[in-house]
């Protein structure tokens, strides 16, 4: 067996008001995308930051396979600089890692063409729709072909047409480039839609309730939201999801 | 056309029932003159008003770079450096709270009894420091906490992290700064010349001053009404200069 790409062992975070999360397991293989679901306050995105290496564990160990610029994190907000056009936006990683302007400026245009943004180059964030700005956040995401990908909450804010669109286009940057990857949500559906591995949380302390397989290509075929296999797995991730929200109740 | 006409209106009517109340009252005009007797003084004035305006806006403009200078070099020392913030952060606040026109005779002392412009300017230049300074330290830690997340894990250096993420995002708060300043300055200029009040610096000040020692009440106003135009015009100029600049700087 590969060994992972970003694992959590007996990890525990405790924040000035108690425990946050934990003790949590979990492990990346790569290519592999997990989906962590679960009620507010569960740790979801504590479990982000851990593995993104932004937070340090109270206890436990962390390990990442993934360096620092092998790691991309998209958050639920595009956060994207104001003052840059897009593919300033795009290569910023590339120019902290020292990448030199001449080779930054067209791995950030292609990796706009990639997300759908070839016209948009020069637009600042303010001239893109949220789901543009999305599709940009997700190309300074992929432009320094990262390992490990960790995307927090990022359609929360879309529509929903908007966010169907957005999570095809992940799977299939995904099934080209294949990072293992970690997808936050609240949304029980786009879980089992992005995920082969859902991991159910549940909230004081965060902590995992249990998980759901789902098999199938990465790049989820056209009717998949139809199928038996979709809606079993949606019932099954449904009824852990209930149980969590139970406990903390 | 729609949002100009009402004041408009409002003014022309006031201004009618000052002019009525004045002659039908026979009100003394050392007392308070008509607006005709304010506009022909106006007129009667306006080169000395234009250079005394020139004088009091030219001491405004400069304090306001100096300030500018000088609070933009210390919100960026002290932005770097949390000790040092707490330092300076009660020594600016008291220098804010503490009303100019008690500090103004020290000043004056300081630039030396000659050169009261020196005072003039300095007074203008320590109304307008706090305003950018606080907005240059809120515009310093303004930046957008996931964007830093994002400069933490792409292992940004700490120039990197200033030049790339820390002064751009300090752009919108430190226009806001600069806009107030500007408004700060001419009021520090004009406080500033009443307190010298000795007509070595010729600003608007002085005209109100000058005026109001012969009981020419009507130049008083005349003065008075250039300084309101100016001030208008100034902040109507940087509300602009600050509206453009912000859409360049977020491109819309």
């Amino acid at each position: 067996m590969t060994p992972p790409i970003a694992s959590l062992a007996s990890v525990e975070v405790d924040y000035a008001r108690g425990r946050a999360l934990g003790p949590v397991d979990l492990a990346l293989p790569p290519g592999e995308i997990v989906a962590l679901v679960g009620p507010s306050g569960c740790g979801k995105s504590t479990a982000l930051r851990l593995l993104a290496g932004l937070e340090a564990p109270t206890r436990g160990t962390v390990t990442r396979a993934a360096g620092r610029g092998e790691t991309s994190v998209v958050f639920q907000s595009p956060t994207l600089a104001p003052w840059l056009s897009a593919r300033d936006n795009v290569a910023l990683p590339l120019a902290l890692a020292g990448v030199a302007k001449k080779d930054a400026m067209p791995a950030a245009d292609q990796a706009l063409r990639k997300v759908g943004l070839g016209a948009a180059l020069g637009a600042r964030p303010a001239q893109l729709s949220g789901g543009m700005a999305m599709r940009a956040s997700l190309a300074r995401a992929l432009v320094t072909r990262p390992r490990l990908l960790l995307l927090d909450e990022p359609f929360a804010a879309l529509d929903e047409i908007t966010r169907r669109a957005l999570a095809d286009d992940v799977l299939a940057l995904a099934a080209e480039l294949s990072p293992a990857v970690v997808f936050v949500t609240h949304n029980v559906e786009e879980a089992v839609y992005m995920a082969g591995r859902v991991v159910v949380m549940s909230p004081g302390p965060g902590r995992i309730v249990g998980e759901v397989t789902i098999d199938g290509p990465v790049a989820r075929p056209p009717g998949f939201r139809a199928t038996e296999a979709f809606r079993a797995a949606a019932e099954a991730v449904s009824a852990l999801l209930a149980q969590a929200t139970e406990r903390a109740a | 056309m729609k949002r100009v006409l009402p004041p408009l209106i409002l003014i022309a009517v006031l201004l009618g029932g000052w002019e009525i109340a004045c002659r039908a009252l026979a009100v003394p005009p050392y007392l308070l003159p008509a607006p005709s007797a304010i506009a022909t003084a106006f007129v009667g004035a306006w080169p000395l008003l234009l250079a005394s305006a020139w004088t009091t806006l030219s001491t405004a403009l400069v304090a306001l770079v100096i300030s500018s200078l000088i609070a933009c070099a210390l919100a960026l020392a002290v932005s770097l450096n949390s000790q040092l913030e707490d330092a300076v952060r009660p020594i600016a606040v008291t220098l804010q709270v503490t009303p100019l026109v008690a500090i103004a005779p020290l000043v004056t002392i300081w630039a030396g009894i000659d050169h009261p412009s020196r005072a003039v300017t300095g007074l203008a230049a320590v109304v307008a420091f706090f305003p950018i300074f606080s907005g240059a330290l809120t515009g310093l830690k303004a930046a957008d906490p996931d964007l830093a997340r994002l400069f933490d894990l792409y292992g940004a250096t700490p120039w990197q992290r200033l030049v790339r993420l820390r002064l751009p995002s300090a752009v919108p708060a430190l226009l806001e700064g600069h806009k107030v300043a500007t408004g700060l300055a001419v009021i520090g200029a004009v406080v500033a010349e009443f307190v010298a009040g000795s007509g070595g610096t010729q600003g608007l000040a002085w005209r109100i001053l000058e005026a109001y020692n012969r009981l020419q009440t009507a130049k008083v106003f005349a003065a008075v009404l250039t300084l309101a135009i100016l001030g208008v015009a100034l902040h109507a100029l940087m509300e602009l200069a600050e509206r453009r600049l912000l859409r360049a700087w977020r491109g819309r």
